[in-house]
């Protein structure tokens, strides 16, 4: 039957490799190999990052501390900003859906496979050049935003800046790269029978990421070439006294990337989210076309909704009004996908397995992040809140609350797929319950500490009342929440060794990346079961409850 | 140093008719976002609870979505949405510059530097620093730029804030409806003294404002004291003066560098809110500045120590 073979221009790519013992690793090409090299690279810079979020809430624990100067403070949360984001949360999501993309559709490998491992390192090589810096003695410290003139070289002269800019371009050609490749794996290398409206959940998502950051790192890779020009070549795109020049032409162009890049860290995870939910409660997605689409709307939209990073910039009111009201609307899709990962739940029979936990609490946190996000496109409320640690909190809630606990589902989901072998459960008990108190009580704090006029980015604050106490907990919290992720490492370490044994599909999962051996041979798959619907291995396990019902069948006796 | 900063200056108790409107749409969106929070919630952990796996035979109904629900669950949030859209609106006007066009103003012009506030009153050539004297239930426009990088000037009990953009003026308003101490600060990250970049604006009374204004007007008192006239001889002599103005010393104006003392004496912060203003403060100020503030553009003139007490005479020279 045509549909049981594997795709016909899937075809495995000649192994380069063969051979060369760990050397192996440098010159693969193989998708899973460089998923696993993005996956190990992104939990390095993870306690890297984590190490510098540490140092801030220490400094930032009492009032008038004199743990950092400023100028440190100012380099650790420029490169806390950076880490998490750029060599963190992205190459996560990239190198996930590198090893899962390609088996979930039921190809042999990716579209461009040199492209592929050109693209991890090339983005490997940038995340060094960031932090090569520190060589110079001083690293960047104008923001991750990098706001002109303060980036520019009259205000700051040393060259860690620049190290950043050099760095960022090439993390963001790499990135450009992978989404390429996923982009046209995507649309090329589907299974027989895989129409669009059978595709998994999280293979739609990250086929809607990809298209964002081809749009949004291109324009952000053109910005920090113009800073360049003006930090080295004195050049005047950004240098307001200069003829010509404009300091806030940098934030649309920031900004123009900026803010689609929330959902480039924000569509995978709901991407998880859709793909775990229906597992974890033993039904199909409510409202597949619904999450699908207002993935979609999402991504869309998150082109049209910049300016609200910029209310306080002094732009014109219908321009304030503009991007208000289309900010208020990408609240619509957003919500749309809550309430389908809900409703999938009830009247489910809920597995209470970690990846359903970490999924439960995402749902809840996300929406307070979502809230919050509504009241900053209330251009006056944002006028009010913005850079104060209300925002702090909000964005917190969205890309950890949200993003990293939905990563965590995914993580604790697919982990025996990649490794054959099942992740602890006690252990991912402990580590969720301390993740979501620590998580807690760092952030939902600092939304008071910004109600009661506490700016962000500073690296000490006066004695006032409440700050030094709240300070303190968001501390205390930190400090729970990194015992969590060190829970979580040495949970990823003991499992690989000693976790119970998998098997190809744990999870009784419907996806066709469940088809394989657990970890799946280099060419994927010997054979692919018929795609009929969405859960093909559901209509396997159930021919007389198929979700086609052309394909339903009677039940063997 | 704790008496200087005894109360929050917090967007929920606002001063102004301006930050009042803001406050009244914070409230109105907090309600209906705890209304949805609480909603999800419930109905997450009910699920949680109901629906737990307790080992049933066979499977749970396949339910694939319902068209009706999924309207629904779009519309609803859309119709808030529109709601809180007018709102917002309306809530834009109210607390524009252009909003209370019969009110008598009071205009000062703002220049934010690293790491400072110039406070300029356009009708009495009078310039301040760091900290903003106003009178009460006036509308306060402030015309708001920056010397050199981005800063941003915040008082949440007194409206908005607004960034300060160098090559792009903006102007903004703001008011206090009862005479007092208002906190605020840089909102906008401005390099190594951002964290030290604070506001206070003093409330008035109109009568004691008139007074102040008129006192700001005066040069600077006359040494009294040999010692004093032996710091004015060393603010003009040493570099202060080319950076800093005090009218009255005989020095040309400084070009704003740093902060106009001629009235510093009358203020209650040093280097823009890091300790109080007293003698002994200004004198370790004069010192090391760096050690008060680190990253701060004053630098360290090395001075000895009867240069110290000289200056700190003269500088603090009452009336």
């Amino acid at each position: 039957m045509r549909q049981e073979s594997i795709a016909p221009h899937a075809l495995p790519f000649p192994p380069l490799n063969k051979g060369w013992g760990w050397l192996a690793w440098f010159s693969t090409t193989d998708h899973k190999k460089i998923g696993i090299l993005y996956m190990v690279t992104s939990l390095f810079f993870f306690g890297v990052g984590g190490i510098e979020a540490l140092l801030i809430r220490i400094q930032l624990a009492a009032p008038n501390a004199k743990v950092l100067t400023p100028q440190e403070y100012d380099a650790i949360f420029t490169m806390h900003g950076t880490t998490m984001i750029f060599l963190v949360v992205m190459p996560l999501f990239i190198g996930i859906a590198n090893y899962l993309v390609p088996l979930m559709i039921g190809a042999r490998d990716v579209a461009f496979p040199r492209l592929n491992a050109l693209g991890f390192w090339v983005f490997l090589l940038g995340g060094i050049v960031i932090y090569l810096a520190l060589f110079t003695g001083s690293l960047a410290d104008a923001g991750w935003f990098s706001y002109a003139p303060l980036s520019e070289a009259a205000y700051s002269s040393r060259p860690g800046v620049d190290y950043w800019i050099v760095g960022l371009i090439e993390t963001g050609v790499g990135t450009i790269g992978a989404a390429v490749n996923l982009l046209a794996t995507i649309v090329r290398y589907r299974a027989p029978g895989m129409t669009w409206r059978r595709m998994p959940l999280f293979v739609w998502m990250m086929m809607i990421t990809s298209l964002i950051i081809l749009y949004a790192l291109t324009p952000l890779n053109a910005g920090l070439i113009m800073l360049l020009g003006d930090r080295i070549l004195h050049l005047h795109f950004f240098r307001a006294n200069v003829s010509g020049g404009s300091a806030i032409l940098w934030q649309h162009i920031f900004w123009f990337f900026g803010h689609p890049e929330v959902y480039i860290m924000a569509l995978p995870a709901f991407g998880m989210m859709s793909e775990v939910v229906p597992v974890f409660s033993r039904k199909p997605i409510f409202g597949y076309t619904f999450v699908a689409g207002s993935g979609i709307a999402i991504g869309l939209l998150s082109f049209a909704v910049w300016v609200h990073h910029m209310f306080a910039v002094g732009l014109s009111t219908p321009m304030n009004a503009a991007f208000s009201a289309a900010s208020m609307l990408i609240a619509v899709p957003t919500g749309v996908k809550i309430f389908n990962w809900s409703t999938t739940m009830f009247r489910g029979r809920l597995r209470m397995d970690t990846p359903l936990l970490f999924a439960a609490a995402f749902i809840i946190q996300f929406v307070i992040g979502g809230i919050t996000g509504v009241m900053f496109a209330a251009v006056p409320i944002d006028w009010q809140l913005t850079d104060s640690y209300f925002v702090v909190a909000h964005f917190h809630y969205v890309l950890f609350g949200g993003s990293m606990f939905a990563l965590w589902a995914g993580v604790y989901y697919w982990y025996p797929k990649i490794t054959g072998r099942l992740m602890d459960e006690r252990l991912g008990r402990w580590h969720f319950w301390l993740a979501v108190i620590g998580f807690n009580m760092t952030f939902f704090v600092q939304h008071i500490l910004g109600l009661i006029g506490m700016p962000r980015r500073v690296y000490t604050y006066p004695n006032l009342p409440g700050y030094g106490t709240m300070n303190m907990i968001s501390t205390i919290g930190a400090f729970i929440l990194a015992i969590a992720v060190l829970l979580f490492l040495w949970n990823l370490v003991v499992s690989f060794r000693r976790g119970k044994v998998a098997g190809d599909n744990p999870w009784d999962a419907w996806t066709l990346e469940w088809a394989t051996t657990s970890p799946p041979p280099e060419h994927n798959f010997e054979k692919l079961p018929p795609v009929h619907s969405a859960r093909p291995l559901f209509d396997l396990a159930h021919p007389e409850m198929a979700d086609n019902p052309k394909y339903r069948t009677e039940a063997k006796a | 140093m704790h008496s200087l900063y005894s109360t929050v200056s917090s967007v929920l108790t606002p001063a102004s008719p301006y930050a009042a409107e803001i406050g009244r749409l914070f409230w109105i969106t907090l309600w209906i976002s705890l209304v949805i929070l609480l909603a999800v919630s419930a109905f997450v952990i009910f699920n949680l609870i109901r629906y737990r796996d307790r080992g049933q035979e066979g499977l749970p109904p396949q339910t694939h979505g319902n068209m009706a629900v999924e309207i629904t669950w779009t519309a609803i949030p859309l119709a808030i949405l529109v709601v809180l859209f007018v709102l917002t609106l309306q809530t834009m006007a109210a607390v524009s510059p252009s909003a209370h066009p019969k009110a008598d103003p009071v205009n000062v012009d703002v220049i934010a530097h690293q790491w400072w506030w110039e406070f300029h009153y356009p009708g009495s050539k009078v310039v301040t620093a760091n900290e903003l004297h106003i009178p009460v239930g006036k509308s306060i426009h402030i015309q708001l730029t920056s010397a050199d990088v981005i800063h941003d000037f915040w008082v949440p009990e007194l409206g908005r804030k607004m960034d300060a953009v160098p090559g792009h003026p903006n102007t903004m308003v703001i008011q206090a409806d009862r005479p007092g101490v208002y906190l605020g600060a840089c909102a906008e990250y401005c390099g190594a003294g951002h964290a030290w970049m604070r506001i206070r604006v003093v409330a008035q009374t109109e009568a004691d404002y008139q007074d102040w204004l008129a006192s700001q007007a005066q040069p600077h008192p006359e040494p009294k004291s040999a010692l004093q006239a032996n710091g004015k001889a060393l603010f003009v002599g040493l570099t202060c003066s080319s950076c800093h103005t005090v009218t009255g010393s005989g020095a040309p104006a400084s070009k704003d560098v740093g902060p106009d003392l001629t009235h510093l004496a009358d203020r209650q912060t040093l280097a823009a809110g890091v300790v109080p203003n007293t003698p002994d403060e200004l004198r370790k100020w004069l010192a090391d500045p760096n050690s008060i503030k680190p990253g701060s553009n004053m630098p360290n003139l090395h001075l000895s120590s009867q240069q110290l007490d000289a200056l700190v005479a003269y500088l603090e020279a009452q009336p």
